[in-house]
């Protein structure tokens, strides 16, 4: 195995980003408010969770990474670990989320580092959860009064995650702050054509710069992961 | 191709909605009968008996609800399971009953229905999905089980589906069978793989397989000589077995697997019949049946409440989506008005 330390770290930044939203989304299933978003959403988490097993693979064995490591040695942003709340927040989440994904995997695929090829793959998929996001936030943001405001609450409330996207990676081949702007003008643009105000507080402060890449997360994480592990660390070593 | 178009049109409701009198009436029925007895498929826009579309409704509505309400038991598993492969394959058969839940809703609606009015039936309790649901997933194991014997159950009922009369059925009924076939071969894997684990796994598999048999073989429905909609279904041929042909078969089928899965099937009386070259099995707890037909089964409330829930809850946004919509479709509405 020639994976370098630096790649295994950026390997578990871009891994655990996967597995922890697939896994916010798989908590959507049977409980979505049509029929066929019960199926979208289902795509995205297993798509995100597709993506999950190539990088956590990168890094050891996918399995152990996952059930085994404990709340403050995951390294995925604070954002995707962002409790569903309605579907308003899912959808803002989401599009924060892969608008930034579409972006990075874009350059990784043109690159020659150990993600171009996982990223070439995955970046028509995530173009298609862009799509998904913008087009919702759209119907969201310029459809009824009630689903404006809920979603204007989301913007807001989860900007404060933003900021943590474009810090450094170490061994991701690219310096994250670089699609920032392309970010920004981005989410910009979709929030204004739903007709929604662009959140105007900070996107990284003290208390959460970089904070999730370092294992510092959010409360409702640790009890996501003890729902996740509790059935495989019930049964040490047994195989599934 | 002529003969055929003609044959088409002898078919063909008169779409005015006006009656054609008694006599057209019996020409349209001559034709249907003359259809069904051919094996050839009835079609949305042909004439067919008010009663063959009414069970028909009902019975593909059941059959979606059971796709979504079938949902939940398994989801209630996917934020648990215990390998990152086991989770992509029950989010992508969760999926895919929701994709099952579509077609079927699709083919109720080419007679006629809409799937808003039969979601708010299945809310409202006036329609059901199938008991085996009221049942529910206590470890990771029972979603082994319900791939093997509920989705195998599920198969044995829906490949004569098949070739139902009814195109739009028969038709959605060989994609979902492809689908649910591979669901079940899943869960017999995920029981295999428990089988052969660590003493606790199997334990674990062999308790799921003893809490989901009855229930299982009470997926086929009433024995024959209780079952009200059979013979008319049979005649129409909408239905091609009885329901305890189906059950037989299937229990054939299920004696050799549990076999190979190293697990035993909860029925002291099941033996093989040489004389009529079948399992003999134990007598099925009816009154159980009836209890959770009737609402009373173990999750009845709880997944009508979730069900209920997911669609109000859902409410503004298909509000929000149906205003948009209006707002930025308006103008081109009017010109094909």
């Amino acid at each position: 195995m020639t994976t370098t330390t630096h790649t295994r770290t950026a390997a578990l930044a871009l891994g655990d980003d996967a597995l922890v939203l697939s896994h916010r989304l798989g908590e959507w299933m049977g409980h979505a408010p049509v029929l066929e978003e019960e199926v979208a959403l289902g795509n995205i988490a297993l798509d995100l969770l597709g993506q999950a097993r190539i990088l956590l693979s990168m890094a050891g064995d996918e399995d152990e990474l996952a059930y085994l490591r404990e709340e403050r040695a995951f390294r995925n942003l604070q954002l995707v670990e962002q409790p569903n709340g309605d579907f308003a927040h899912t959808i803002v989440r989401q599009l924060y989320f892969s608008t930034y994904q579409h972006l990075l995997y874009g350059r990784l695929a043109a690159t020659e580092g150990p993600f171009a090829g996982l990223a070439a793959k995955a970046v028509k998929e995530v173009a298609y959860h862009r799509d998904h996001a913008e087009q919702w936030t759209l119907r969201l943001g310029d459809g009824t009064e009630e689903s404006h405001g809920r979603t204007q609450v989301a913007c807001t409330a989860l900007w404060r995650f933003t900021g943590e996207m474009f810090r450094p990676v170490d061994g991701l081949g690219l310096d994250p702050a670089e699609l920032e702007p392309a970010w920004l003008e981005s989410v910009r643009g979709v929030l204004k054509r739903a007709g929604l105000a662009v959140p105007e507080g900070p996107r990284t402060g003290a208390w959460s710069a970089g904070a999730g890449r370092e294992g510092l997360h959010t409360e409702s994480f640790g009890r996501m992961l003890a729902e996740m592990q509790h059935l495989h660390r019930s049964h040490p070593g047994a195989s599934w | 191709m002529a003969t055929a178009a003609a044959h088409q049109t002898a078919r063909t409701q008169p779409h005015t909605g006006q009656s054609g009198g008694a006599a057209d009436d019996e020409a349209f029925a001559r034709v249907f009968d003359a259809t069904v007895a051919a094996d050839e498929r009835i079609e949305p826009r042909d004439w067919m008996p008010d009663a063959y579309r009414a069970t028909l409704v009902r019975q593909i509505a059941q059959h979606a609800h059971s796709e979504i309400i079938g949902m939940q038991p398994e989801a209630n598993w996917i934020t648990r399971a215990p390998s990152l492969r086991r989770k992509a394959i029950l989010m992508a058969k969760v999926q895919d009953e929701a994709g099952h839940g579509l077609y079927l809703y699709s083919a109720a609606e080419t007679l006629g229905a809409s799937r808003e009015e039969l979601l708010d039936k299945l809310h409202s309790g006036r329609q059901k999905y199938s008991s085996i649901f009221n049942y529910p997933t206590l470890t990771w194991a029972d979603v082994g089980a319900i791939g093997w014997l509920v989705d195998g159950a599920a198969i044995t009922n829906q490949v004569p589906l098949c070739r139902c009369s009814y195109g739009p059925y028969a038709r959605a009924m060989v994609r979902v069978c492809k689908e649910e076939s591979f669901h079940q071969r899943q869960g017999y894997e995920l029981l295999l793989a428990l089988s052969r684990g660590t003493p606790e796994q199997h334990a674990m598999a062999q308790d799921a397989v003893d809490r989901w048999w009855w229930p299982s073989l009470m997926m086929f429905g009433p024995p024959d000589d209780e079952s009200a909609h059979s013979a008319q279904s049979m005649a129409w041929k909408i239905k091609r077995h009885s329901n305890d042909e189906l059950r037989r078969r299937f229990v054939d089928i299920c004696v050799p697997q549990a076999a190979s899965l190293g697990l035993t099937l909860p029925d002291p009386d099941l033996k093989w019949n040489e004389e009529r070259g079948h399992h003999d099995f134990g007598a099925i707890d009816w009154t159980e049946f009836k209890e959770v037909l009737k609402g009373n089964g173990p999750c009845n409330e709880q997944r009508i409440t979730q069900r209920r829930r997911a669609h109000d809850e859902g409410a503004w946004v298909r509000e929000a989506a149906a205003a948009y919509a209006a707002k930025h479709s308006s103008g081109t509405e009017v010109e094909q008005a």
